[in-house]
């Protein structure tokens, strides 16, 4: 799998090019700033980008808006983009353009290798992969907004485990029930928002939406 | 049409309403300017003679309070008339008074015996200042309306003007073109008059500028003490955060590492457990340090400016925030970052005591002032004097002479408006720099 990395601390960027290399990825480009970032994107067209928020020369947002860019030009391009802190708004900008194939997670989940890796793997894939923290600021804030109170406690939990990336059978893991009950759940959670049968990830993905947008 | 309830009002022709309203009011004060003035001029000049006496020394403060009283007034009046606040220009009351400093602080003020010389000057002054206008426009009326007066008086005693006695219709008829005469003299002095007035109020009760020097001095030198306490204050807090947190956590952390790497080859399970408890205590590390930088300085404030970091902000709280922010530029950092915390402050507020279903927020620029009003739809009777936070923000404000006014009646709603100058960088300027 062909990935192009962007982080500007040298530490960091040669330590994501070693982990991603161990687990067989191909680091087709790995820069160090902003405006490098979109023309690498362009050019490569890799399988699936890893993005740190903040780039030279500004310090800003740059990761972010060249990601965000590239995926105006190549609608649907996987991007992971990495940050020291999230932020519901940048979680909102990043899932807009409604193609998924998107991930936003704290730098810090990095130290779970095992699960950083099959993150980018899914958002590769186009999966949505949002950080617990995004996750557990919604749940905290706005679980009795609409369109959301129609949902039980439980279905807002499954919805929320999937927002951050994770398969059916992970959600049956964590909640400590079978398979067949979380597709119960998800099948409920989609009939409730008004989501007619299709394709399963597309769903998925307006789920997640819907959720990050009440 | 116009208000039922003043038909007469409504009737005449707007100018001619306006002078007689500030007619009106200039009338007040000259009868006030005379029978205050007098009064209290009279007990001044007593309480101070009998300072010799002793009674003086209580009896002249307290007569000072009630001048500074209607000189307050008056300040505030000409402040309206004029266009421009005229400012109050005492010095601060003593912190623990006694008799005799508050005598000290009183008689040693210039303010005091600057509002002496007004209390005088402002007897004649305000009387021809204060009723000419007043004179002129009814007078001018009486020329134009008093006609049929006239003309049923004819013969009589009754005349008007330089016309002395109107005893032909001819006569009588001239009332008309001398009352237009005078009532237009009386429209156009009657601004010029009043603003005279306001200019004479100002000349004499405003600070002078070494009254409004010191009053700066002291001023900054309050809030100087106050911003120095409070970021020392700051820097305790975040080097005992750090202290506590993120460097016992990197110790700990650095033990489990340095035995996982003893152990590896003689125990690798017990190795890996050390392991994993190390990147436990890494994260743990990594989410102290995301929350002492976003206290510092939130990281969305640095990327996205105040506009954008107030809208990420919004999307934290429990209720929906309608973000309206539009700035043509980008404020110094310092002052992004008061107003950031400000704006936090106040909607945390609404999140915890209003009740508020909804609540929005307004960023404005204009005139060289910031304005940020934050209002809800909760019970109301937020109180800026109960509330440490309220008082808090206060404080952080006054360090950049920014000013803060709450409205929040019983039953709500409540608004609070932040203003504070500063001046804006061009958008193109970029930020400070950091790294993500």
């Amino acid at each position: 799998m062909r990935v192009v990395i962007a982080e500007d601390l040298a530490l960091l960027r040669d330590g994501l090019t070693r982990l991603l290399h161990a687990f067989d990825f191909e680091v087709v480009a790995a820069v160090d700033n902003g405006p490098a970032l979109l023309p690498a994107l362009l050019d490569k067209r890799p399988d699936v980008a890893v993005v740190d928020v903040r780039l030279p020369p500004t310090f800003t947002d740059e990761g972010l808006q060249a990601a965000i860019e590239a995926r105006t030009r190549i609608p649907g391009l996987p991007v992971l983009v990495l940050s020291q802190h999230v932020e519901q708004l940048y979680a909102r900008e990043l899932l807009a353009d409604r193609t998924g194939a998107i991930g936003y997670l704290l730098k810090d989940r990095v130290s779970n290798v095992g699960q950083f890796v099959d993150a980018v793997r899914r958002v590769a894939a186009g999966g949505t992969v949002m950080d617990p923290e995004v996750i557990a600021e919604l749940l905290a804030n706005r679980s009795g907004a609409e369109p959301l109170h129609a949902l039980t406690a439980r279905e807002r939990e499954v919805l929320g485990l999937m927002a951050e990336g994770r398969s059916n059978a992970a959600i049956a893991g964590r909640l400590f029930v079978t398979e067949k009950a979380v597709s119960k759940h998800i099948n409920s959670i989609f009939s409730k928002l008004g989501m007619p049968p299709s394709e399963d990830d597309n769903r998925r993905v307006l789920a997640v939406l819907t959720y990050l947008n009440a | 049409m116009g208000r039922m309830d003043h038909p007469i009002a409504t009737r005449l022709p707007p100018w001619l309403r306006r002078r007689l309203t500030q007619g009106g009011q200039a009338l007040l004060l000259a009868v006030l300017s005379v029978s205050a003035n007098i009064v209290l001029l009279v007990l001044s000049v007593l309480s101070l003679a009998f300072t010799v006496l002793g009674a003086g020394l209580f009896a002249f403060p307290a007569v000072t309070a009630a001048v500074r009283e209607l000189a307050n007034h008056n300040r505030r009046v000409a402040g309206a008339w004029t266009g421009r606040e005229i400012p109050v220009p005492y010095r601060p009351e003593p912190a623990q008074p006694t008799v005799w400093r508050r005598y000290r602080w009183v008689v040693t003020d210039p303010a005091t015996w600057r509002d002496l010389l007004w209390l005088l000057l402002s007897i004649p002054v305000g009387l021809v200042l204060g009723l000419l206008p007043l004179v002129l426009l009814v007078y001018g009326l009486e020329g134009l309306l008093g006609v049929p007066v006239l003309l049923w008086a004819l013969d009589v005693w009754y005349g008007y003007g330089a016309i002395w006695p109107a005893d032909t219709l001819g006569k009588a008829l001239l009332a008309l073109p001398q009352g237009a005469l005078i009532l237009f003299f009386g429209g156009v002095t009657g601004e010029l008059l009043h603003r005279m007035h306001g200019g004479f109020t100002r000349g004499l009760l405003a600070p002078t500028p070494s009254a409004a020097l010191h009053q700066r001095v002291r001023q900054l030198t309050e809030t100087r003490s106050q911003t120095v306490d409070a970021q020392a204050a700051e820097l305790r807090r975040i080097e005992r955060d750090l202290h506590d947190g993120a460097q016992a956590r990197l110790v700990a952390l650095s033990m489990s590492i340095g035995l996982a790497e003893e152990l590896m080859s003689r125990d690798p399970e017990a190795a890996q457990r050390l392991m994993a408890e190390a990147r436990e205590a890494s994260g743990q590390a990594l989410g102290e340090l995301r929350d002492l930088v976003r206290g510092i300085h939130p990281p969305v404030l640095a990327e996205r400016g105040l506009a954008g970091a107030l809208a990420a902000l919004a999307l934290k709280l429990p209720l929906p925030v309608e973000v309206d922010a539009e700035l043509p530029g980008r404020p110094l950092a310092p002052v992004e970052s008061a107003v950031y915390f400000v704006a936090a402050e106040l909607l945390a507020n609404v999140a915890k005591h209003s009740a508020a279903r909804s609540a929005w927020l307004r960023l404005r620029y204009g005139d060289g002032r910031l304005v940020l009003v934050v209002g809800d739809d909760g019970v109301g009777g937020a109180d800026p004097a109960g509330g440490t936070g309220l008082r808090g923000i206060e404080r952080r404000l006054a360090a950049f002479d920014g000013t803060m006014f709450v409205a929040s009646p019983p039953g709500g709603p409540t608004t609070v408006t932040m203003e504070l100058p500063c001046e804006l960088s061009s958008p193109k300027t970029s930020p400070s720099s950091g790294t993500g």
